[in-house]
């Protein structure tokens, strides 16, 4: 037992902050929000320079190896920027293939998306009809539906692989809240796709990794509000005073820093337990999805009210963290749902 | 970053277990189960000393001077089996967790022959006498006074909400030994044998009916002129050292504590059929999570060793667990509904969450109120302004 980070990972969460603070800059992150959603050079870079496109996928499928933790190191930084980044999607659909793809689709799909070419998204429903190797179907709210060149869509008994550029495949894009990470409708009318073998397996571990991945930025938004808010503070003066010296302003921001320090165990402990296969797995993973997205709208809220007419405004950057925070609220399953399933599994069915 | 404990480690829990559990099925057994902190005293005494007969009373601390100088993970392991065999707390707490770590800290080498040996046997009890009536969360403006007179220091004042001071056998005080002086300077820490003319113990009966808390008056009380740790003047320095132990492994054995209660209330909502309301489910699993955090909380705090910073983890420990514990007292009136109300027999006596409803109004008061937290977290945590003091 010992629970906190190796050096290496400390070398490792150094490096990433470093490099999204640089690079994913408040006006690259806006160019982005006009277009796509996503920053390409930032996107380039990242997988290519840093290598970090591969974390958490073993190292004899390309990947970098590692596990949840180091992703969730990646996605906490990247989180703490908004960046503008297909990270949620890549990483979903790419632990589906490494984990229930075949050899053919690895070879096929994971080098073009590790090396960041080929952007995929991963999506779910509740069923679709198969007939003859085609699959038709509707996915909503897929991130960066439209930008992707690869689906990995599923259903409860199985997933397959979809491209974008395959007949029968209409992809609506969406004006979306976020639009760091918009969403798009996925229409498929029998459209070819190809079944990964071992299905299920593969969207468990995509649903897992996709949970860490929220939890992680979740924690990431919250630090970064609190950090930008508490700056904020001690140059603002009024009445005289900083404003960070009123108490009513400082306890606010005490109240940010028990959610945040309870965030970061739940993340890092959630990641922790996917990568040692615990027992414990499944509930650390509802708890870090619910708790940390709660934490970060809490903060990303306050950072709103406690910065006052200026945190209302499009200019200032308060409205992207409070976007992000409602997304990552709503997307995988609900707080109330997460929460449900641990009521599930200490109190059985509700009726 | 590792969770799991290695086979060893494993060994080691399983040998906790099976010695605690063979106690409190065995000779011990009458004590099992209880919640407050006061009830079956003596017998809880006997326990004390039972386990330092089989040195499990302070494995933590160096094996010189009765411990087995546990490492963090066997320490963290104790602490959890500890409870979960429904060991009640530790009436020597104080005395194992506070007093001892700061004599081995502070003291000098004749202080620690003096007073390590008994509170590793469990002979010497010890309870803590910082607060008084004008010194709460100011904890500095202490006015109880002492002073130096043929050798020996003479005390006068009051302290207030000293815990378990009826049964202890010895205090620990932080005096003005300054004339004149103010806040946290001039302040000397001493330790006295509570057994004397000059000293006398009232319980404050509290909103449960318990009495647990004691106020402690102090009429030319008297210890032997070395029984100050650190020296005169330093009494805030050494004050504030022990604080700092209060944070230790003991949080993981409350927290079994609490997994206990937060089970009882599981069990309580499925008898009552509350399990079946989606509100009160939310809550459960809210407490649920809540609890799990607390534990990885204070593995992350155990396992810091960069003490350069500020540990958020440490700094935020104390209002998140009593914040979760008053929720649960709140929780567990709402499972309960109005049974939650009616004592078991004729006495004010509750059982165990009825009582946990009403003493968790302490939780977020002793130790620090949760303003003072906040106020701590702000300043220490954050680097903003202090609050403007006042002139007195």
């Amino acid at each position: 037992m010992h629970f906190v980070f190796t050096e290496e990972q400390a070398m490792i969460a150094e490096t990433v902050r470093g490099f999204f603070a640089e690079h994913a800059t408040s006006e690259r992150t806006r160019k982005a929000m006009a277009g796509d959603g996503i920053d390409r050079a930032l996107w380039a870079s990242f997988c290519t320079e840093l290598g970090l496109s591969g974390i958490g996928i073993a190292e004899e499928l390309g990947g970098a190896g590692l596990g949840m933790i180091e992703f969730a190191i990646v996605a906490e930084a990247a989180g703490s920027q908004v960046a503008a980044l297909p990270l949620l999607s890549h990483a979903m659909a790419a632990r589906a293939i490494a984990v229930g793809g075949s050899a053919g689709q690895q070879a096929e799909w994971l080098p073009g998306m590790l090396g960041g070419e080929v952007i995929a998204a991963c999506a779910g429903t509740d069923a679709v009809v198969q007939e003859g190797g085609t699959l038709s179907g509707t996915f909503r709210f897929v991130p960066h539906g439209a930008s992707a060149d690869l689906f990995v869509l599923g259903d409860p008994t199985g997933a397959w692989l979809v491209r974008a550029d395959t007949s029968g495949v209409t992809v609506t894009a969406h004006t979306t809240m976020d639009q760091t990470r918009p969403y798009a409708t996925v229409t498929l009318a029998s459209a070819a796709a190809e079944a990964l073998p071992g299905g299920s397996a593969g969207l468990v571990a995509a649903r897992e990794t996709g949970w860490i991945c929220v939890a992680a930025e979740g924690l990431g938004v919250a630090q970064a509000a609190l950090d930008r808010t508490v700056a904020y503070s001690r140059e603002r003066t009024q009445f005289g005073r900083p404003i960070g010296s009123f108490q009513a302003y400082k306890h606010r921001l005490a109240d940010m820093v028990v959610e945040i320090e309870q965030t970061r165990s739940a993340v890092y402990w959630a990641a922790c337990a996917v990568d040692e296969g615990a027992d414990e797995a499944a509930v650390a993973l509802h708890a870090a999805k619910s708790f940390a997205a709660d934490t970060a709208f809490m903060c990303a809220g306050n950072m709103i009210q406690l910065h006052g007419g200026i945190g209302f405004t499009w200019e200032h950057d308060a409205h992207l963290f409070f976007k992000r925070a409602r997304a990552l609220q709503s997307m995988l399953g609900s707080g109330e749902w997460h929460r449900e399933q641990v009521a599930t599994m200490i109190l059985g069915e509700a009726a | 970053m590792k969770l799991g404990f290695s086979a060893e480690e494993e060994l080691f829990r399983q040998e906790c277990a099976e010695w605690l559990q063979g106690q409190m099925a065995g000779e011990f057994r009458d004590i099992k189960g209880i919640s407050t902190l006061t009830a079956k005293a003596e017998r809880r005494k006997e326990w004390e000393q039972q386990l330092a007969a089989h040195k499990w009373s302070c494995i933590g601390w160096p094996s010189e001077w009765g411990g087995r100088d546990a490492t963090l993970a066997q320490q963290v392991i104790f602490a959890e089996e500890y409870a979960r065999a429904g060991v009640p707390g530790r009436v020597n707490h104080i005395g194992i967790e506070l007093a001892g770590p700061t004599i081995l800290a502070f003291g000098t080498e004749e202080q620690k022959q003096r007073f390590l040996p008994g509170i590793a046997a469990g002979q010497t009890i010890f309870c803590q006498g910082f607060s008084e009536p004008g010194a709460g969360s100011d904890l500095a403006s202490v006015r109880t006074k002492g002073r130096l007179e043929n050798g020996e220091w003479v005390v006068n004042g009051q302290k207030i909400w000293t815990s378990l001071a009826h049964i202890s056998d010895w205090i620990f005080v932080v005096t003005r030994t300054e004339e004149g002086s103010k806040g946290p300077k001039g302040l000397t820490f001493l330790m006295m044998e509570l057994d004397q003319p000059g000293i006398e113990v009232r319980g404050i009966k509290q909103i449960n009916g318990d009495a647990e808390f004691n106020e402690t008056f102090f009429t030319d009380a008297r210890c032997a002129a070395d029984s100050m740790i650190g020296g005169v003047g330093e009494g805030w320095k050494i004050a504030m050292g022990l604080l700092a132990f209060e944070r230790g492994v003991s949080t993981l054995g409350q927290q079994m504590a609490f997994r206990n209660e937060l089970d009882e209330i599981i069990a309580a909502a499925k008898e009552t059929g509350a399990a079946r309301n989606p509100l009160i489910r939310q809550r459960i699993a809210k407490a649920e999570i809540g609890l799990r955090l607390m534990r990885y909380g204070a593995l992350r705090m155990l396992s810091n060793t960069d003490h350069s910073k500020i540990d958020g983890a440490a700094l935020t420990y104390k209002i998140q667990w009593a914040t979760w514990r008053r929720s649960l007292g709140e929780l567990a009136m709402d499972v309960l509904g109005q049974a939650g109300e009616l004592a078991e027999g004729a006495d004010y006596e509750w059982p165990v969450l009825s009582n946990l409803f009403l003493y968790s109004r302490a939780d977020t008061i002793y130790g620090g109120t949760n303003q003072i937290q906040r106020n701590l977290i702000a300043e220490r945590g954050l680097g903003l302004p202090r609050e403007p003091r006042g002139d007195a």
